[in-house]
């Protein structure tokens, strides 16, 4: 059985929380240039190039790219050949947070009680998704999630005879719904089937995919794309402020359902979509 | 068209802009969010005569504009970290009624509510939108930074700040002109 240390942990997702929130991904960063490129909105054009030179300095003067740093999400999957020493996986986890978020002189947004409101003052604790798998390796996504898009999301409890139309229908009724508040261009990620709340999972899980990759299944791939175009037919553009590109992309992950339901999450990000991934 | 408007604000200067202007906006500006909006509310409502309201609030509003910011801390050597806006229609709630004491202009993302749009309209007022999630470049526009209230508050203390040519684009004018419900109809009409 392989050993690790939980000190191992809570360094590599300090570490993290810092990179996810100076820089983005590869990928996403080549969305956004590419999305400058083709823009044809006047305002929106504006806004797509000030998104570029927000990223270049972020990059260079090391602030991070937008202030709300967000609420820490992980997938976290654990092999079950894997023993873990020292603290609590979960307390490990929650130190690197607090570390990284300290230390990365990034925002501290969490309150300890929905209604009472007082600031925990180290961005802890974080919102834990745990999937025990094969194998004695430990991988761990991070995703910090800004709130101004994830206000914007929405679970649909659709009926099987909605099919296709009322799944594309109903992200676009999101989509408006968000309108300017989420920080367009927007990164959609979709959740479908599973219950209640497998389907809200599976929209944020969506997010943490690479923006260029395609769904394995032929028709959700199909899906995406078509989604992604009628997202991009609302004129609302960077900003809200009218253009082509008011999605840079739109995930959907899947999950077999009950015979009476197609669930239905849709998980709203801004272009600052954040994630980072290590596999120890 | 792209102009340079000073703070506090000229309201006869403010009549001119309109929606979808692109603007440059230097001089003073105080951060507050949900939470410092909930308590200079709250201690306006206490308040039992005019004079006693002004007071309660932790700076004299007329004429001002307030930043709907939470920055990231600043590191060594910078005036404030990260500074982009947040979601304007969360201090729904609490505008009118700074409106209708004298806060001029708003800075932030996002629609607003119907009440807003008619406080704008009723005292001569403007909201404008600086680009969400571009706190990095957005910082570079701010000159200076002090706590001067709440403090305990962390993130969502207020703020005195110099900002200097920050870019904003009006988005609901003294008029009452939203360009949220304009820029995207006019969009869609030039490619047909
Ligand atoms: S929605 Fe995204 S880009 Fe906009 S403020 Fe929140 S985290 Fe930043």
């Amino acid at each position: 059985m392989r050993n690790i240390h939980t000190d191992v942990i809570t360094e590599a997702v300090k570490k993290m929380c810092i990179e996810a929130n100076l820089a983005l991904a590869p990928d996403m960063e080549a969305c956004i240039r590419h999305a400058a490129e083709v823009e044809d909105g006047a305002l929106g054009k504006k806004i797509l190039d000030s998104l570029i030179e927000n990223m270049e300095i972020a990059k260079e003067e090391s602030i991070p790219i937008c202030q709300d740093t967000g609420m820490a999400v992980f997938f976290v999957e654990v092999g079950q050949d894997l023993h873990i020493e020292g603290a609590g996986l979960t307390e490990a986890i929650n130190e690197g947070v607090r570390q990284g978020y300290r230390d990365g002189y990034l925002r501290k947004s969490v309150v300890a009680d929905p209604l009472l409101r007082t600031n925990t003052g180290d961005n802890t604790p974080a919102i834990i998704h745990y999937d025990i798998v094969p194998g004695d390796a430990l991988t761990i996504t991070i995703a910090p999630k800004g709130f101004g898009s994830e206000n914007m999301s929405k679970v649909y409890m659709l009926k099987p005879a909605d099919g296709e139309e009322g799944i594309r229908a109903s992200v676009l009724d999101a989509v408006k719904n968000a309108g300017p508040n989420a920080c367009p261009p927007l990164f959609v990620g979709v959740g479908l089937g599973g219950d209640f709340e497998l389907a809200a999972k599976l929209a944020k899980k969506a997010l943490t995919r690479d923006a260029d990759s395609r769904h394995p299944d032929a028709h959700i791939a199909k899906l995406e794309d078509e989604i992604l175009d009628l997202i991009n037919q609302t004129g609302i553009g960077p900003g809200g402020l009218g253009g082509k590109t008011t999605a840079l992309s739109v995930k959907i992950e899947t999950y077999p359902t009950h015979i009476a339901g197609m669930p239905l999450a849709v998980n709203m990000c801004c272009h600052v979509n954040r994630h980072r991934s290590v596999t120890l | 068209m792209n102009k340079k408007i000073q703070i506090p604000f000229d309201k006869e200067e403010l009549k001119d802009l309109r929606a979808g202007d692109y603007v440059y906006l230097s001089g003073t500006v105080y951060s507050a969010r949900d939470a410092a909006h909930k308590r200079m509310y709250e201690a306006v409502l206490a308040a039992d005569s005019e004079e006693a309201k002004r007071a309660a609030l932790p700076f004299d509003i007329r004429n001002q504009a307030i930043y709907y910011l939470g920055p990231t801390p600043a590191p060594e050597g910078h005036v404030i970290g990260s500074a982009g806006p947040t979601t304007a229609s969360r201090m729904d709630k609490y505008t009118p009624m700074l409106l209708d004491m004298g806060l001029t202009g708003m800075i932030g993302k996002g629609k607003r509510s119907p009440e807003v749009r008619e406080a704008v309209v009723r005292n001569g007022c403007v909201y404008f939108a600086a680009t969400g999630g571009a706190g990095a470049l957005l910082s570079k526009c701010i000159v200076s930074s002090e706590v001067i209230a709440y403090d305990d508050l962390g993130t969502e203390a207020i703020r005195k700040m110099e900002v200097r040519d920050f870019p904003a684009v009006v988005v609901i004018d003294s008029a009452g002109n939203n360009l949220y419900e304009t820029a995207v109809k006019d969009y869609l009409a030039s490619r047909k």
